[in-house]
């Protein structure tokens, strides 16, 4: 079947964005502003490794082609990822990247607990594990956005800054697009209506805790989707590629 | 192969899954060595498949290293058994919780100085004094299952055991 079936695209674009956001926030590992929160930050990339190679397992699977997770994650080069912009994204100061796990998290949970209903008992199941693992963060990053947005004048200020730079990236993750609906009229995946309306009521009434302003701007970026990235995508995956393309197939 | 194993087995006498069961309740937890990976419920199944046993096990957190080393070790085990045709296979599906910890299982945790997931988390005696005087550190600790926590009687920090 390979890649004409929209499922094998589906599962790419999760694959990358928890592979991507994990390498990102990889990037935290020994810097964070204090040791809780390094070890904090280092778990949750851990959780979306193991979670993004569930998912590009699976779309290798369905591809059909004999590539696994480390082939899809090594062997592809920008053009051919599939995650959303938002989580490539630098990852700024601390603030800042706590409010791009927060704005990822308040869909991708959502889109989880839908995904675990899929007819597609491969995806019900990796959906279910995930959501377990996911709703753990989605409480930190909540938690973390209220406390430091509705914290000191910098603090305040850092947070609303950041999501001013990061709001024009999350309308991509909550359009449909071809693929989407293909699969939620086949019943494999949930209708993102249904999420963008959670993704909405959690955001707005986090932001109101966190006496943060929403943009008002309806500008979105897209193109992640469809392998069309920002100039950061690259970057991240030379230095996430670098081992297996200096050295092709070593092995652990 | 020593003489005396008791499975010299596979070739005169298939072990029966109990006997199996028996063995794999001495595999460690490579994180967690106090725990066998039957106290921590992560094996579901042992069964026949023609000539192959196969294992199925669900993984605690989906990016958790010891996994590997879970399966390789079941494998080694088994083998020292004297059985050779094994299979090791993953079930996501239902996900691992920590309701499937034994009664056994939290116990000696408990011993070890990981304080065992409790049902409300709002109070988590400290393993050492006992005491409910207990305070979160950090949501995250050492490893992807537990979270830091600190006793302010005994002013002991410890290991949760986080609910999942």
């Amino acid at each position: 079947m390979s890649s004409e079936d929209p499922l094998f695209d589906y599962t790419l674009r999760l694959g990358d964005s928890c592979i991507v956001l994990a390498q990102r926030i990889s990037e935290w590992v020994g810097h964070a502003p204090i040791l809780e929160e390094d070890i904090g930050i280092a778990n949750i990339a851990l959780d979306l490794v193991g979670q993004g190679r569930l998912w590009l397992d699976l779309a290798g699977e369905i591809e059909g082609q004999g590539r696994d997770a480390d082939a899809l994650a090594y062997h592809r080069d920008a053009g051919a990822y599939r995650n959303h912009l938002l989580t490539e994204q630098p990852n700024g100061d601390f603030g800042q990247t706590i409010m791009r796990q927060f704005l990822f998290d308040a869909w991708y949970l959502p889109l989880l607990k839908g995904l675990s209903q899929s007819n597609d008992s491969r995806v019900a199941a990796i959906a279910e594990k995930a959501a377990k693992e996911a709703s753990y963060h989605h409480a930190r990053h909540t938690d973390l956005v209220i406390s430091l947005g509705d914290g000191t004048e910098e603090s305040h200020d850092r947070m609303q800054a950041a999501l001013d730079v990061l709001w024009p990236y999350t309308g991509e993750m909550l359009t449909a697009d071809k693929i989407d609906g293909t699969l939620c009229e086949a019943g494999t995946a949930p209708d993102l209506a249904g999420i963008e309306q959670v993704w909405n009521d959690h955001v707005s009434k986090t932001l109101t805790a966190a006496t943060l302003t929403q943009p008002e701007s309806n500008f979105m970026q897209s193109g992640g989707k469809a392998g069309r990235h920002s100039e950061h995508l690259g970057f991240l995956l030379a230095e996430m590629q670098f081992l297996q393309r200096a050295y092709p197939d070593a092995v652990w | 192969m020593l003489s005396g194993n008791p499975a010299m087995a596979q070739a005169d006498t298939i072990p029966t899954t109990d006997m199996i069961w028996s063995w794999l309740k001495a595999v460690p937890d490579p994180e967690i060595p106090v725990l066998s990976i039957l106290d921590l419920g992560i094996v579901r199944n042992v069964h026949w498949r023609g000539e192959t046993l196969v294992v199925t096990v669900t993984p605690t957190y989906s990016g958790c290293p010891a996994t590997a080393t879970i399966s390789l070790d079941i494998e080694t085990a088994l083998r020292d058994q004297g059985l050779t045709e094994l299979a090791v296979e993953q079930q996501l599906s239902p996900a691992w919780t920590t309701d499937w910890i034994s009664e056994d299982g939290r116990r000696k945790l408990r011993d070890y100085g990981i304080a065992p997931p409790q049902a409300s988390a709002e109070k988590v005696p400290c393993p050492r004094c006992g005491s409910t005087e207990t305070e979160r550190v950090s949501a995250f600790g050492s490893t992807p299952c537990k979270a830091a926590w600190r006793c302010t009687d005994c002013l002991e920090p410890f290991d949760y055991f986080k609910c999942h």
